[in-house]
């Protein structure tokens, strides 16, 4: 083998207060597919910013083809051969996809200013030809589904003959379909000779696409291994550091049978039909299903986001109407939106200020004079009940990581006395390192004689946490699982019970399993 | 793998709703234009009448022109808040030239469109380099420019009484030696070349398509190895050339360089852009709709006039279209 296409090492970087990367490495050979992964913030973003002429390195040095290069701007990467697919993709979603392939580099016509707007579609369609993808250059970026607009940029990344190609979370926002539609054109171009490297939080993705993976863990380099001799519990131990999946589940024990909340014949459209269900103190009760099988509707029409055409809730005993929000935050009920940076929280604002968003009045003197000693102590208190790692009660939100910024939603909830939490995909974006600390607090949660209904995608997650789970399809709730009945195989049978039971056994199941929805 | 056929019909589907939906605005902005004109028609014997529709149009002429730049840098999701006294100053620039220096007619003309361009060139490195928000920028730009004219001119209008050509120049007709009894003046003619010149500037040339992708997502326009700051720079400058011809109309049709006035001319030309359907937040907006929008604010307030509405309620209403405007942009995108 000759010189590799691209060899980076000794990469050191820093941003104010934080050594991103520190002496790190990285190998890429032409027509392989080089899996980058790691924690949240362990740096392989910024690694690959750094080869792609989006940051500068401090130190360190880049060889391309065996030769050291300067890459100091996109440009500069580019035309070597080097592109980026971004997580947040670059597009303008009001140019049509050729006109977005082309940007910057328009074919000219007749004078150096005048664009020669046939040139850009037909060059376009021959890359798209070449990919093997119908799609109309002429069709406007803001009609396409995110799976066609990553198609855009990778036609763009290789309009620029580019040898090496960066994608980072490519797969985040697809579906299955989408996402072997992304590998057969990844496998296609690794056929040409391209060096690919893939970015990815999902591990089990590694073994189909990948054929060597790299593992970066805060911000330095630990190893890089080739796929097939790996395995994907290894590789998770190398980004942790630590073994992090116990198979046992550890539920706290739940002796008390007070029912908190009560929901009878619960009714919206076709969304959802005769809803029950009870929630006893100190429980955790897990929603499975498949996607849109009408999870997050039920949380939605208890929280009283929704409106419903029939169907009684009771909260401890008693009928509420709940019609609003603020009907349940009044009954003690909350919900904690999987999209926490949208529903769940100011992101601009400090985590004092979040934490006491619900429950305001609480903290309110005449004339909305905000009692400040009160709410300061208030959030102390949540922060050290519940660990938040921040450096101050006047952090912004928006700087913490995922698995801190959960436990402020969390804390805000709490403040407001609230009795019943209702997760929605508690760990949905969270490091692996801190989903088990997001575990540890349902569980004390829950022993504290709050009820918990925690709705997950992540089966490993179901099985580990709920003393009993309810499985949903196609808005009905198909099944009603104990801790002890609730297996994989089970929990997935009730959620296609319409469709065909999905027998995918073996190791390689665990795939399909983990992102079943 | 053959999910192709489903994603073509997708495709497909969608580009037709998106068709769909442009068309229905153009059609609804220029629909509004004609039944205000029906309107007024009706109301008045005195409003479709040779004579007051050449002065709608000339109405037009200088607030159609300051709104086809403003489009531009409203479609790159900034504002320019000093089109208005920029053209003042252009103004009074033409009026130092040719009438306080004596330099040819053209000389003049061409000072007052260099005026407006290195106006909006300063608010575009305000901008991209030294990274101040577009109100701010352009509120100091409408600030200085109206102290410069005023300055400048010894705050006294500059006439251009020993020149005659220069208001020949847009008010005189050359349709009307061709074509006798058909006077149209030139200013009429000027706002039509501009506007088809900005259209093909904005549909045809790089700068235009950087105008777009800057307004539709501008770090990707960036990354994509877009030198971001000076095209941002260009954009500004080409909006105040269009301010600085818009000053030489004004100049002509007035015979003189009014140093006073200009404030609030930046809120009408918004105005037409916005009624025009050019979006705030960027990377979408045409001239056409622009020259439309321009003429549905002239014809409003010449036939409120033409039916003794007092000018107050001009306003009151010229504003409510605007609200009503933008109101249904918001309506057919939420459709979308």
């Amino acid at each position: 083998m000759g010189d590799a296409l691209v060899l980076m090492e000794g990469i050191d970087k820093s941003f104010p207060g934080v050594h991103a990367l520190d002496n790190c490495r990285f190998e890429l050979q032409a027509g392989e597919v080089h899996a980058l992964v790691g924690e949240n913030g362990a740096g392989k973003s910024t690694l690959m910013k750094v080869l792609a002429g989006i940051y500068r390195k401090d130190a360190g040095r880049i060889l391309y083809l065996g030769q050291e290069v300067e890459i100091d701007s996109p440009r500069a990467a580019q035309d070597l051969g080097i592109s980026m697919i971004h997580q947040e993709l670059n597009l303008m979603p009001h140019l049509t996809v050729a006109q977005n392939v082309f940007i910057g580099r328009e074919p000219r016509h007749g004078a150096p200013f005048w664009l020669d707007e046939r040139a850009i579609n037909q060059e376009t369609q021959k890359l798209f030809d070449m990919m093997h993808l119908r799609l109309d250059p002429r069709t406007k970026v803001a009609d396409l589904t995110v799976a066609k607009q990553q198609m855009v940029e990778i036609a763009k990344a290789l309009s620029f003959n580019s040898q090496a190609l960066i994608m980072d979370e490519p797969t985040a926002a697809l579906t299955e379909a989408e996402i072997d539609e992304l590998f057969r054109i990844i496998r296609h171009l690794r056929n040409e000779g391209v060096g690919v490297v893939h970015i990815s939080h999902r591990l089990e993705e590694l073994k189909q696409i990948s054929d060597r993976v790299t593992v970066m863990r805060d911000g330095r380099y630990i190893d890089t291994v080739q796929t097939q001799e790996t395995s994907v519990e290894s590789i998770i131990s190398m980004m942790v550091g630590r073994t992090i999946y116990e198979s046992s589940p550890e539920l706290p024990e739940n002796p008390d049978q007070e029912v908190l909340l009560e929901v009878r014949d619960l009714n919206r459209g076709t969304e959802l039909q005769d809803i029950n269900l009870r929630l006893k103190r100190g429980e955790i009760l897990g929603l499975a299903g498949l996607m849109g099988a009408g999870r997050t509707e039920v949380a939605r029409a208890i929280f009283g986001a929704d409106s419903i055409d029939s169907g009684e809730i009771l909260v401890r005993g008693q009928p509420v109407h709940i019609r609003t929000p603020r009907d349940a935050v009044e009954q003690g009920i909350g919900y904690l939106s999987e999209d926490r940076k949208r529903y769940g929280l100011a992101l601009g604002m400090d985590v004092e200020a979040n934490v006491v968003l619900a429950a305001f009045d609480k903290f309110l003197r005449a004339l909305g004079w905000v009692k400040q000693a009160e709410t300061r102590r208030t959030a102390q208190k949540y922060v050290e009940a519940l660990a938040i790692k921040t450096p101050s009660m006047q952090q912004r939100v928006k700087n913490l990581s995922g698995g801190n910024q959960q436990k402020v939603v969390v804390g805000k909830w709490l403040a407001a006395n609230t009795d019943v939490l209702i997760f929605d995909e508690p760990t949905r974006g969270i490091d692996v390192g801190a989903k088990s600390e997001i575990y540890k607090l349902l569980n004390d949660l829950a022993r504290q004689g709050k009820g918990i209904i925690m709705i997950s995608s992540d089966l490993p997650e179901i099985l580990r946490m709920s003393h009993r789970v309810i499985v949903m399809c196609e808005g009905r709730i198909t099944g009603e699982l104990s801790s002890q009945e609730a297996t994989q195989e089970a929990i997935m049978k009730l959620a296609t019970q319409r469709g065909e039971i999905v027998a995918d056994g073996g190791t390689g199941a665990n795939s399909r399993e983990a992102q079943f929805a | 793998m053959t999910t192709d056929t489903t994603e073509l019909t997708t495709s497909v589907r969608e580009r037709r709703a998106l068709f769909r939906s442009d068309a229905t605005q153009k059609l609804l902005a220029f629909a509004g234009l004609i039944a205000l004109f029906v309107v007024f028609s009706l109301a008045s014997p005195n409003f479709f009448k040779f004579d007051n529709i050449i002065g709608i149009l000339l109405a037009t002429a200088v607030n159609g022109v300051l709104a086809l730049g403003v489009t531009f840098i409203i479609v790159t999701a900034g504002i320019d808040l000093s089109v208005g006294t920029v053209m003042t100053l252009s103004a009074v620039m033409s009026g130092v030239f040719v009438t306080f220096w004596g330099l040819p007619i053209p000389l003049g003309i061409l000072a007052g469109l260099a005026t407006g361009a290195l106006a909006g060139f300063v608010n575009g490195i305000a901008i991209s380099k030294m990274k101040i928000p577009p109100f701010i920028a352009t509120l100091g730009m409408m600030m200085m420019a109206k102290g410069l004219a005023l300055v400048i001119s010894g705050a006294k209008p500059i006439y251009f009484n020993d020149t005659p050509a220069f208001r020949q120049m847009a008010m005189g007709s050359l349709i009307g030696r061709v074509i006798p009894g058909f006077e149209v003046p030139n200013a009429v003619f000027i706002l039509f070349g501009a506007a088809i010149i900005a259209n093909l500037i904005l549909t045809k040339t790089v700068l235009g398509r950087y105008t777009v992708a800057l307004g539709s997502n501008e770090e990707a326009t960036r990354l994509s190895g877009v030198n971001v700051d000076a095209w941002k720079t260009a954009v500004y400058a080409l909006g105040g050339a269009f301010s600085g011809l818009g000053g030489v109309l004004m100049a002509a049709r007035l015979n003189s360089a009014q140093p006073a006035l200009g404030a609030g001319y930046e809120l009408d030309a918004i105005a037409a852009v916005v009624i025009g359907g050019t979006s705030l937040s960027g990377g979408e907006g045409t001239i056409l709709g622009t020259v439309i929008g321009a003429f549905i604010i002239s014809v409003l307030t010449n036939g409120l006039r033409i039916l003794s509405v007092p000018q107050e309620w001009q306003m009151v209403v010229t504003g409510a279209i605007v609200i009503l405007a933008v109101y249904a942009d918001i309506i057919r995108r939420r459709n979308q």
